[in-house]
């Protein structure tokens, strides 16, 4: 092995973190290299004297901080979270919802017949409004068609609606 | 038998506040004395700290344990003490020209710490007061990102893996931070090395 080979090794030796087989690669050459002998003295007492620096404990107030930090955290309700919350509300709206859906469905009034689904009964119709729809007078005396603003005139509008 | 970290992170997801004051009791006091190693400031260090304990609670929900919990907790804790490393070095530079020469107040605080109520040899005191104070001085002078990797590797004991995740850098990446870090400490350190050496010898 070579001094920077070394470099990666030998912290983990100091350590004491490398495998039984690096180990023993490292103390090869260590066996062999004044140099990284001492300069693994060196970090051995490197790390010792980081040892020494003393560790301080958190103010006593600390954890209270922290809970005010979380008390004051919004509480995040997903849209399913109120099922969670009172179940019974949740299954007496979901009994209602489906009561709605099936009275919706067998309550339906049967559907008249539409005429014009019809082409016998569509004739039929409209030979029975045509007498009305002739009838001129019917029309033009037809009291809520007079509240109606007047027509725009034109040269096109038929002789009767001028008179009117 | 205690539960784990993850266990306990799950049953915080699951709802359980209990389980998140077991954490809170379990990482405040490394988080507290990483933090106050980073940033040099224990009021900082401690706001810090509540920080990463809230970041924790607030991604509770989406959690998934695809890592360590000391590895997640440590990589908030590092981004977190990096970021105002780097904003306190912006703040010290605009307000360092004016700004008169005091002592430096958390060695005082820390040394109020140390220092028991009768002290049966002052000198000798006062000579670990210096020798603590040159040892922090050391770390304090280390880049920021080898600070993180000597505080997470000597003090906090992770593995290689763990630490590399945290700094988003590969292992042997890591080694070479680690390695070039330690050097900077012999050197920098250098009387205090040759006693320790003489007196591991």
């Amino acid at each position: 092995m070579s001094c920077e080979r070394m470099e990666s090794r030998i912290l983990g030796y100091v350590d004491g973190r490398l495998k039984e087989s690096e180990k023993q690669e490292v103390e090869k050459h260590l066996a062999a290299c004044a140099p990284c002998r001492v300069r693994v003295e060196e970090f051995r007492a490197v790390s010792g004297l980081l040892d020494e620096l003393p560790v301080i404990e958190p103010s006593p107030e600390f954890d209270a901080r922290v809970r005010a930090l979380v008390a004051a955290e919004p509480v995040k309700q997903s849209w399913w979270a109120w099922l969670h919350v009172s179940p019974r509300v949740a299954f007496a709206a979901s009994m209602l919802l489906l009561a709605t859906i099936w009275l919706g469905y067998y309550e339906r009034p049967p559907q008249p017949a539409l005429p014009w689904n019809n082409t016998q009964i569509a004739d039929e119709q409209m030979m029975q409004d045509l007498p009305v729809l002739e009838d001129h007078d019917v029309l033009a005396n037809f009291e809520p068609l007079k509240e109606l603003p007047p027509p725009v005139q034109n040269d096109d509008t038929p002789d009767t609606q001028k008179e009117m | 038998m205690a539960r784990t970290d993850v266990q306990l992170m799950l049953d915080v997801k699951a709802g359980d506040e209990a389980s998140f004051e077991l954490l809170l009791h379990r990482y405040r006091t490394p988080l507290v004395n990483f933090l106050y190693r980073m940033v040099r400031n224990r009021e900082q260090a401690e706001d810090l700290a509540q920080e990463v304990f809230l970041r924790v609670y607030r991604a509770r929900e989406d959690y998934v344990p695809s890592a360590k919990f000391t590895t997640w907790l440590f990589r908030i804790a590092t981004n977190l003490a990096l970021n105002s490393v780097r904003d306190n070095r912006y703040h010290k530079l605009e307000v360092s020209i004016d700004a008169p020469v005091t002592a430096d107040a958390e060695d005082g605080d820390e040394r109020m710490l140390d220092v028991p109520e009768k002290t049966p040899n002052i000198e000798q005191h006062l000579v670990e007061d210096a020798r603590k104070k040159m040892i922090r001085h050391a770390i304090e002078k280390l880049p920021e990102k080898q600070r993180a990797a000597v505080l997470l590797h000597k003090y906090q004991e992770l593995d290689y893996a763990e630490i590399a995740k945290i700094l988003s850098c590969s292992e042997s990446a890591l080694k070479s931070l680690l390695f070039r870090a330690y050097e900077s400490l012999r050197v920098e350190l250098a009387p205090l090395v040759a006693q320790q050496a003489r007196n591991q010898g």
